[in-house]
């Protein structure tokens, strides 16, 4: 019945008839598909009839409506890019600013022969194969008849020598435009970011904030850091000029002009001097740090090693530069801090203990003894502590001091994981920490349900799901599930250092309008306070002091002006079954990733952070070093005079506060 | 060897359709003249296009001359690549990336719903063929699945206007298989009550479109100002248009897209209401000997893809010569085989190779 419901039958007059088998024959359905095509074409000429009729109506009935209308249509419109906003650093040096400069333009339309005319222009001004190449690039994607960039940046004599011999080439001209330029380079790269040509995606994207008409005339969009996450307010409005056209359609007088507004300066909370500093402390190796003032979260130096020139990108990268970038192994176009998930090592020690004594699990006294491993009852498998022969006996202070292993193997043991995670997820680990560009990960802060979602898919069994006690105590020492950002790290030990109560990591610090001089500062209220006792947080900073006054930190701290507290964390990258770990023996990509975590001064702190330097081998020898570095010069001025800045980067924005 | 050379043009030509071919050269004519005109004679972009025509012509033999059989056993692999290419968009497509050479990678997202375009019909088609003669509700589930599986995937990219125009596709077929009367009154009165529905999960942008099309004035700058001046465009033109290289609006830069979606209000203001009839009846030619050639098809499956086919070529040229004179809303479906742009060109001409194959095949397969 349904069949016959769906595919009428013939006797009902209307096409189909596949029901009735005796009917099912070669020519009664040719019939049946005649008359469908039949019915279509009768509804392509209609369709097509109801097309002729509506331009009878526009070319015949209204067509004196439409001459008038098209004879007074001399008045153009041409959008007037606006400038787009300058970053700075929070003391005003310039990061990223746009300036006018001459381009030469061929309007490809107007002429006749390109590769002569572009011959021709190599005599008088200099004309680079890559020049060529990208010309040819735009010219093949362009789809309105603007005219294309065959050179920019032409020097003044350039520019005097083609406008000698301008009566020469038709359709070529000279235009001021504005170009983007990154005064610094590499330093802060994977913060600023950079702009880039607008692709189909970023069409679809600016046609989603309804901006379609404020984009009319940018050739330019963010497309990574700063510049993409704070676009709108970088961008500016776009303003109009309304010209009257010629019959040749030369603009002949502007009728009315609205000025554009340029985009909002953004003032960020760095500190360029500072992220140089740490910068040059990583010299050629691979890794991330981030520092942040815990008492607002300010975003002091956010590090990502090794960075790439922005300035490559704006014009469009050439394919040579892209394949050096994109292919190495060293991933410079990596943002680590953001996009890094690694095991934190251990880095989590500090936390877990805190936890431990929030929960009750643990006072400071209790000691356990270290054999220099731990097993479970019953369980052949040894948990190895790093020390063969064990700490003895080891308290809180000393766990965290000496970062003995089996103090939690065996916490980690005592502890149920959704507990763990509870407390941990409150220091913002395993979920993002909001920080205001694009991309961040989440990383992962295990618990049975994260387990359960994990390894949900058909091809995993259910014992694969389950929680084991075994992963419990591989979480203990920041092994197993976890990985962790480097930006999840420095807000975590920031919160700490600001005795729990808890502020967005924000790389952006204000942002000024140039318009109105109106100042606006971004998240300067903290998210949320996690629930710390006062006694228990002193217990856990005391032990962070002590670390690098007398445990691992503590050569990488020797005779600091300051007091520092910190924690070292070695993270495995290479599992080795069963051997004894030798750097020297192991390739250099398979080496453990060196952590550090720390925050200065102890009592007042001024500076929190995580570094991470990969394949770095041992924390306390390859991370502590860095934010020692950062330490001497962010809270005693050592090297204030340190890496000269560009003299472009002087001034620009003239905040004072 | 004047012999060989017979021969030779005997083999090229063999399945070839002249009054398919003619119908459709003389469109593409018509779209160069046109381009010409709307590009500001740029030569660059007239040999671009003839080289693309070149290419399309031999694209369009080899598929004329693969038998519809051969097609039908591509059908389904085909089908499945596209869907995957199109699930791969949605999960791996938003990775953005500065570099010129992402953005070249950002056409790949177009390039399943191209490959859909050709695949769906066919699967359809062939689906349909199969189950001849004992077709119920199960294969009725069965096809609306198919069509809207990749529909609901292009629609999600966002791109509605293809997602559409891919419905459209499959649609047709199930029509031209002889779907009830009453399921197709049955889906109309669906889809007008889930108007309602479909407006409020629109994006903004896709709204602002619509009230645009309903009020031309609610956008001065944006879409409704390209519509009002290609409507001047046409309306000047008047009866024999101003002449070729003479429109006032092509010319002065009032017109946008003049050389891909909007290139017929070139060309209606440059050749007038006589240049517009010529040019539908070109359309219309084309869409008849589609028609007759599915008529005359052998196999279901040649009839069935044969028809829908001819009936998206109608629906492109409907659709944007609708557009352009204001009776449709701004999508952005380019003029086939006039509209400026190669791979709009090598689908078209892959959709006549189809035609002219099953054309050619028609006895061999005969019954």
């Amino acid at each position: 019945m349904a069949r016959r419901l769906l595919f009428s039958s013939h006797r009902r007059g209307d096409g189909g008839g596949f029901d009735s088998p005796e009917l099912r024959n070669a020519e009664r359905q040719l019939f049946l598909f005649k008359r469908r095509v039949g019915i279509a074409g009768v509804l392509v000429l209609a369709a097509f009839g109801a097309l002729f009729a509506r331009f009878f109506y526009l070319q015949v009935i209204q067509h004196q409506h439409y001459q008038t209308l098209a004879e007074t249509n001399r008045i153009a419109i041409v959008p007037i890019v606006p400038n787009r906003g300058v970053i700075t650093d929070r003391n005003g040096v310039v990061l990223a600013q746009s300036y006018s400069a001459y381009t030469l333009e061929i309007q490809p339309s107007r002429v006749r022969n390109l590769e002569e005319t572009i011959d021709a222009l190599a005599a008088i001004v200099e004309v680079q194969p890559r020049d060529r190449k990208r010309f040819r690039k735009l010219l093949e994607e362009s789809k309105n008849f603007e005219s294309l960039p065959l050179r920019t940046r032409l020097s003044d004599d350039e520019v005097a020598r083609f406008a000698v011999n301008r009566y020469r080439f038709p359709g070529v001209e000279i235009k001021a435009r504005l170009f983007r330029q990154y005064p610094l380079g590499e330093v802060a790269s994977h913060v600023v970011g950079y702009i880039g040509r607008i692709n189909d995606r970023d069409v679809v994207r600016i046609e989603e904030w309804d901006e379609t008409a404020n984009y009319k005339g940018s050739d330019y969009i963010g497309k990574v850091g700063v510049e993409l996450s704070y676009e709108r307010e970088l961008h500016g409005t776009t303003g109009v000029e309304q010209v009257e056209v010629d019959a040749g359609g030369r603009a002949v007088r502007t009728l009315s002009r609205t000025p554009p507004i340029a985009g909002n300066n953004l003032r960020l909370s760095l500190d360029i001097r500072l992220q140089q500093v740490a910068e040059e402390a990583f010299g050629a190796r691979r890794g991330g740090l981030v520092a942040i003032e815990p008492a607002t979260g300010d975003v002091l130096a956010f590090v990502s090693k090794p960075g790439f020139d922005p300035n490559l990108f704006v014009e469009g990268i050439d394919a040579a530069n892209w394949e050096l970038l994109n292919e190495s192994p060293d991933k410079p176009l990596l943002n680590r801090p953001l996009r890094g998930a690694y095991p934190p090592g251990s880095t989590i020690k500090p936390f877990l203990a805190l936890g431990a004594l929030t929960s009750g699990k643990r006072t400071p006294a209790q000691t356990i003894h270290d054999p220099g491993f731990f097993q479970l009852p019953g369980a052949a498998h040894r948990f190895n502590d790093d020390k063969p022969g064990g700490h003895g006996s080891v308290d809180m202070y000393r766990s965290i001091v000496v970062s003995c292993d089996t103090y939690y193997y065996v916490l980690g043991s005592e502890t149920d994981i959704d507990d763990t995670w509870r407390f941990m997820s409150q220091l913002g680990f395993g979920r993002k920490t909001g920080i205001d560009i694009e991309g961040e990960l989440t990383g992962v802060l295990p618990s049975r349900e994260w387990k359960r979602q994990r390894f949900a898919d058909a091809k995993y069994r259910e014992e694969h799901r389950k929680w084991y006690l075994g992963d419990s105590i591989s979480a203990g020492i920041g092994q197993g599930y976890n990985a962790f950002t480097p930006i999840q790290l420095a807000h975590a030990i920031a919160t700490v250092a600001n005795d729990g109560v808890a502020f967005r990591p924000h790389l952006v610090k204000s942002i000024r309008s140039l318009r109105s001089g109106e100042v606006r500062e971004v998240a300067r209220e903290p998210t949320h306070t996690v629930p710390l006792k006062p006694e228990h947080l002193a217990v856990i900073k005391n032990a962070l002091v002590g670390v690098n006054r007398e445990g691992t930190g503590a050569t990488a701290f020797a005779k600091a002006a300051y007091v520092s507290a910190g924690k070292t964390g070695t993270a495995q990258v290479f599992s080795l079954k069963g051997e004894k770990y030798a750097a020297s023996k192991i390739d250099e990509r398979l080496r453990d990733h060196a952590l550090f975590i720390a925050y200065a001064p102890a009592d007042k702190p001024r500076i929190a952070l995580a570094v991470l330097v990969e394949n770095g081998g041992f924390g306390a020898q390859a991370a502590a070093p860095v934010a020692r570095k950062v330490f001497d010069y962010f809270l005693t001025g050592e090297n204030r005079a340190g890496p000269a800045l560009p003299a472009a980067a002087a001034g620009g924005d003239d905040e004072s506060d | 060897m004047v012999n060989l050379l017979i021969k030779l043009w005997a083999v090229l030509t063999r399945r070839i359709d002249s009054f398919l071919l003619g119908v459709a050269l003389a469109i593409v004519g018509v779209g160069l003249i046109t381009l010409f005109s709307a590009t500001d004679q740029s030569f660059t972009r007239v040999s671009n296009q003839a080289t693309s025509l070149a290419f399309s012509l031999v694209l369009m033999w080899i598929v004329a001359n693969i038998p519809p059989q051969t097609l039908a056993r591509a059908a389904v692999p085909l089908y499945v690549v596209a869907v995957v290419m199109l699930v791969a968009v949605a999960l791996f497509g938003t990775i953005v990336n500065g570099s010129r050479r992402w953005l070249n990678l950002g056409v790949a997202r177009f390039q399943p719903s191209e490959l859909m375009k050709v695949a769906l019909p066919l699967m359809l088609a062939w689906y349909f063929q199969k189950f001849e003669g004992r077709i119920g509700w199960k294969d009725f589930a069965v096809a609306a699945v198919l069509i809207v599986v990749p529909v609901y995937l292009i629609k999600r990219q966002p791109d509605l206007g293809t997602a559409l125009l891919i419905g459209a596709s499959g649609f047709y077929v199930l029509f031209l298989a002889g779907l009830s009367w009453r399921i197709i009154a049955g889906l109309g009165a669906l889809g007008a009550a889930a108007a309602p529905l479909v407006w409020s999960h629109l994006h903004d942008y896709q709204r602002e479109r619509v009230l645009t099309f309903l009020d031309p004035t609610r956008d001065p700058l944006g879409a409704g100002y390209h519509s009002a001046q290609a409507s001047i465009a046409l309306g000047s033109g008047g009866v024999v248009g101003k002449g070729w290289m003479n429109g006032t609006q092509t010319h002065l830069d009032f017109l946008p897209e003049r050389h891909t979606d909007f290139v017929f209000a070139v060309f209606g203001e440059e050749f007038g209401l006589i240049g517009n009839a010529v040019l539908l009846l070109l359309y219309l030619l084309l869409v008849g000997r589609g028609m007759m050639i599915a008529v005359s098809a052998s196999t279901l499956f040649a009839r069935l893809l044969a028809g829908a086919v001819t009936l998206m070529f109608f629906t492109y040229a409907f659709v944007n010569m609708g557009m352009v004179s204001g009776v449709l809303p701004v999508v952005g479906v380019p003029l086939p085989l006039v509209s400026y742009g190669g791979t709009a060109l090598v689908s078209l001409f892959i959709g006549l190779g189809i035609l002219m194959s099953v054309q050619a095949h028609r006895k061999l397969v005969a019954t």
